[in-house]
């Protein structure tokens, strides 16, 4: 998983976006996870002791930020970052280059969230410890996906599952990068979303080409009692001109209890969160709600990343 | 008798030929020949009816990896390098497989269209046409190439 498109030289074990990723690099990131999990849940261990986990966020995402802190913190290490923006040299309008240059003199690695696409691949050019990339504008998001594969791996079973996606697959930056990795593991995938937000034309053609299972339709109802897995996401009232079109959309995809009537045993509810009003919180003390799950198990996956970025071995031959 | 448009025979440099027809220009900007450059350049467009460009440029030996890039927008383009009104050495351009600083990416939100020390680079695939995909931001440029040229 090298930065294989950036210099040649580059062997640090950046995670900048999931397409670097082969399926047996994801496993094992998964199966180091699981490892982890014990310690994410109220453990703590000495495995980054005395490392330095720099959090440059140049937007705010609290979630993302406190699940690295608290996943850098469980192993044992430290986390600094630049507090406000306000006052500090960012607002002195010093570029990101240099920054990352700066910065990578502090740390043993570097969480990078910025608003530009492709910020993190650039700044894994300027920096001499790995980059994370913890969201870059409508870019990649690589942590959330590896948490998402984790849910479905933990919670159902994550080779040819049966998933529906559900809600903005256009803007959605999670789910573009979740539906690429699917695709390695021969998932069977139902996209559902209004005719304006569906998944842009050119991620489905590469789909299909390389084979994958998917269908797209508006309707919930075609798959709901089918599918192991049901992906929710945010539907934004901004994409709609008109208010009541939103609220027309938004409502005929929105999970209620006499939803789950007609749903598998075991199905699985995900969300990456935060929610606006797509499940109703009757849905949440049902088993098939695992969103908060999902949450925390970013930790575990976030330890397993930090930790292997970090040398203990299990990424040090040259990447992954 | 038939008129005809006749540049005159270069004795030492580069002939480009076969260039798609309307791309001249373009190939001259690829190659950095712009106002305030001194190489003696001749540009013939629209030759008769074969649907082509020609572009001469005197004194100067192009490199394959100078040339190269033109065929970005022009892949069947024939390059002549002349000595002593001879051509000594005749060849088709050949799509590089990455391209850095040519073209800007059209994704305004880039990270390469800010005030970054980066420069635009790009993975080249053969689909139906050219595809250029940027490698920070992903975003791939098809069929309107000739218009990011920086
Ligand atoms: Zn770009």
């Amino acid at each position: 998983m090298l930065n294989r498109t950036a210099g040649l030289r580059d062997v640090m074990p950046h995670v900048i976006s999931i397409r670097d990723f082969s399926r047996d690099e994801i496993d094992r990131i998964l199966d180091r996870a699981a490892e982890l999990e014990p310690i994410a849940h109220g453990g703590s261990s000495d495995l980054l002791a005395g490392r330095i986990l720099a959090t440059l966020f140049h937007e705010p995402s609290t979630r993302t930020r406190l699940s690295f802190d608290a996943a850098m913190k469980r192993l044992g290490g430290s986390v600094i970052d630049f507090g406000s923006i306000e006052g500090s040299a960012v607002s002195k309008g010093e570029n990101l280059a240099d920054t990352i240059a700066v910065v990578s003199g502090y740390a043993d690695a570097i969480v990078l969230r910025h608003p530009k696409e492709g910020a993190a691949r650039m700044a894994s050019e300027f920096s001499r410890v790995p980059i994370i990339n913890a969201g870059d504008g409508a870019g990649q998001h690589p942590t959330q996906t590896l948490l998402d594969l984790y849910t479905i791996r933990k919670e159902s079973t994550l080779d040819r599952v049966k998933i529906a996606i559900v809600g903005d697959l256009k803007y959605g930056r999670t789910v573009h990068s979740l539906v690429y990795a699917l695709s390695l593991y021969n998932a069977e995938i139902h996209l559902v979303s209004p005719d304006q937000l569906k998944v842009p034309e050119s991620l489905t053609n590469d789909l299909s080409e390389s084979g994958t299972r998917i269908t797209e339709t508006t309707d919930l109802d075609e798959v709901i009692d089918y599918v192991d897995v049901m992906y929710l996401t945010r539907i934004q009232k901004e994409r709609f001109p008109d208010p009541n079109e939103y609220r027309t959309v938004a409502g005929s995809y929105r999970i209620t209890e006499e939803t789950l009537k007609r749903v598998k045993d075991d199905l699985i509810i995900m969300h990456p969160l935060p929610r606006v009003d797509e499940i109703d919180y009757g849905v949440d003390s049902s088993r098939h709600a695992v969103y908060f799950k999902q949450s925390f198990y970013g930790v575990p996956v976030r330890m397993a990343i930090l930790s292997m970025v970090m040398g203990d071995g299990t990424a040090a031959t040259g990447g992954w | 008798m038939k008129r005809e448009l006749r540049v005159r025979r270069i004795k030492n440099g580069t002939v480009i030929d076969h260039i798609a027809a309307g791309h001249a220009l373009n190939v001259l900007r690829i190659l950095g020949i712009a106002d305030g450059s001194t190489e003696v350049v001749s540009v013939v467009m629209n030759v008769s009816d074969q649907k082509k460009d020609i572009v001469k440029i005197e004194d100067w030996e192009l490199a394959p990896d100078e040339v190269d890039k033109i065929a970005l927008i022009s892949p069947d383009a024939i390059i002549n390098i002349i000595r002593d009104y001879e051509v000594v050495e005749k060849r088709k351009v050949v799509l590089p497989s990455q391209i850095v600083g040519v073209v800007r990416c059209m994704n305004p939100n880039c990270i390469t269209n800010t005030d970054e020390p980066v420069k635009p680079r790009f993975v080249i695939r053969r689909g139906e046409g050219v595809e250029l995909h940027c490698v920070y931001c992903g975003r791939v440029i098809t069929d309107q190439i000739a218009e990011f040229l920086i």
